[in-house]
């Protein structure tokens, strides 16, 4: 059996009307992702790759190489122009862009976690951080109350949120406690694969520290697989084994992590690793 | 002599430098041996391609030329310098080590914690894992009150103990050694010394940079000696 959990396969997405020009004059060699004739946007374009349970595959590149835009489409925050995605659930298998809104929906409560930079995508404000995570638990098919209120306690204490402060709100949290809370809600239903979008960015150098080396012990204990979206080099150092380097669009370098870091192959690549080190 | 677990035939690697234009080579015409049991050092003169050597081996550098055969756990002939990227990876995991000059670990974990891990990432039991993590570090003579702080703020010597102790643990079936002594005291480095030689015993194969010819004359059953390759040229422009 392969240990593949997700295979991705010519992924692309073009916004606004586009033309049949837009992907031959956009990209790394035109250094822009703009269309020059109808100005629609080559968000992400042919993207492949192969993530393998348990794995962290780093993805890393400037504002607006595609990097996230690549990982909303997984989770189905939006929704590809053209490619294929494969998630390899157990004996299961499922074609994740011919799904339908209900299954898309089962998807991204059970199967998937997603992480975001900025928590206001990531939490809901309106309740408490406990009641985030019964929330997702619920999603889940977990019914019963004392059972939902233990595990969201497990979880938070997991994440390293004092239980003393499960029933507040979010809002009057820090941003580095925002983050584990929303770490601790998106594991909430143990899924096999989570997306991690820019999590440390903005964050305390301790606070992110923190919040890597938590992502790193759930990965050694749960196995599960994460696709790590960064522009920082010493994220996707300490975290990812393997790393797409994506510039307007396109994944234009993919290896090792540390190879990646050393012997960069792209003149992009060697220009991000020589500013950075 | 047994058969050889790594056979290198004519390594080279050159470094393509685009917005320099250049073409700086790293190391070429490298051809060399490992066996079970035994220690091959790499000898010459600074840049004659000691350390491309085990990046390239490890798959740190991608070789630009050259066939790099390991002969696997089960007996399969890989080519590291063509293998896939999950091969090399669970590779690492199981039967290559490396022990670099610099230490990159989690500014938390505490130094058992760090030289552990490689043993956790195979998946051995927590408490045994820690169990033998302390049994090394006593072995390198790490003082038992800097076990459980983290190795951020520790000595260069300490810091290196540390990471030898993390290559050394889960005792690949290959090693590389990139100056493992290079800034530990005399008898500190006697004790890594008698370290290298248990492995040995062991059956495990090493390649290893040494900074003192000494050690290479007291470890090493096979020595290289590589010199530097021919000198930076421009690329052709386009």
């Amino acid at each position: 059996m392969s240990n593949k959990i997700l295979e991705v396969r010519g992924l692309s997405r073009i916004h606004g009307k586009g033309c049949p020009l837009c992907t031959q004059h956009t990209g790394p060699d035109f250094d822009t992702n703009i269309c020059p004739y109808c100005g629609s946007v080559v968000a992400a374009h042919d993207i492949n790759f192969d993530l393998y349970r348990g794995e962290i595959l780093g993805i890393i590149g400037e504002s607006g190489s595609g990097k996230s835009s690549t990982v909303k489409m997984l989770y189905f925050d939006d929704a590809p122009t053209s490619g294929q995605a494969t998630f390899f659930d157990g004996a299961e298998q499922h074609d994740l862009f011919s799904l339908n809104a209900a299954q898309q929906r089962s998807m991204r409560n059970k199967r998937f976690g997603m992480v975001y930079q900025n928590p206001h995508l990531g939490l809901n404000f309106q309740i408490s951080a406990g009641g985030n995570i019964a929330e997702r638990l619920l999603m889940s098919d977990l019914k019963h109350y004392a059972e939902i209120s233990r595990r969201a306690g497990e979880l938070l204490s997991r994440t390293e949120v004092s239980l003393a402060r499960m029933d507040q709100n979010p809002k009057t949290f820090s941003g580095g406690m925002q983050q584990r809370v929303q770490i601790a809600k998106a594991l909430a239903t143990r899924p096999p694969l989570l997306f991690l979008d820019e999590v440390t960015t903005g964050l305390d150098l301790s606070v992110q520290a923190a919040i890597l080396d938590l992502i790193l012990e759930i990965q050694t204990e749960l196995g599960t697989a994460m696709i790590v979206v960064t522009h920082d080099l010493g994220v996707i150092r300490l975290l990812a084994g393997r790393t797409l380097v994506m510039k307007h669009g396109r994944v234009i370098e993919s290896g090792l992590t540390d190879q990646i870091l050393e012997d960069p192959q792209h003149a992009y690549t060697q220009r991000l690793v020589a500013s950075a080190l | 002599m047994t058969q050889a677990i790594l056979t290198i035939e004519d390594y080279a690697k050159t470094f393509h430098l685009h917005e320099r234009n250049k073409a700086i080579p790293s190391a070429s015409h490298v051809n060399l041996s490992v066996y079970p049991g035994r220690l091959t050092a790499l000898i010459g003169p600074t840049g004659a391609g000691k350390s491309s050597v085990l990046k390239g081996i490890y798959r740190t550098y991608l070789p630009s030329s050259g066939r790099i055969l390991f002969r696997s756990k089960a007996g399969n002939i890989i080519d590291l310098a063509k293998a896939g990227e999950h091969q090399i990876l669970e590779l690492r995991k199981q039967e290559i080590g490396f022990v670099t000059q610099f230490l990159y670990c989690l500014p938390r974990k505490s130094a058992i914690e760090v030289v552990a891990e490689p043993l956790f990432a195979r998946g051995v039991d927590s408490h045994e894992a820690r169990g033998r993590a302390e049994k090394l570090l006593a072995q390198l003579a790490v003082p038992s009150h800097l076990w459980n702080v983290p190795p951020a703020t520790f000595s260069g010597g300490e810091k290196q103990r540390v990471n030898l102790a993390r290559g050394l643990i889960a005792q690949p079936r290959l090693l590389l050694l990139d100056e493992p002594t290079a800034s530990l005291d005399p008898a500190t480095t006697e004790r890594v010394v008698e370290h290298i030689q248990s492995l040995k015993e062991t059956g495990i194969a090493m390649l290893a940079i040494f900074h003192h010819p000494d050690l290479v004359k007291r470890l090493a059953d096979e020595v290289v000696e590589l010199s530097p390759p021919i000198a930076v040229t421009e690329l052709r422009k386009d």
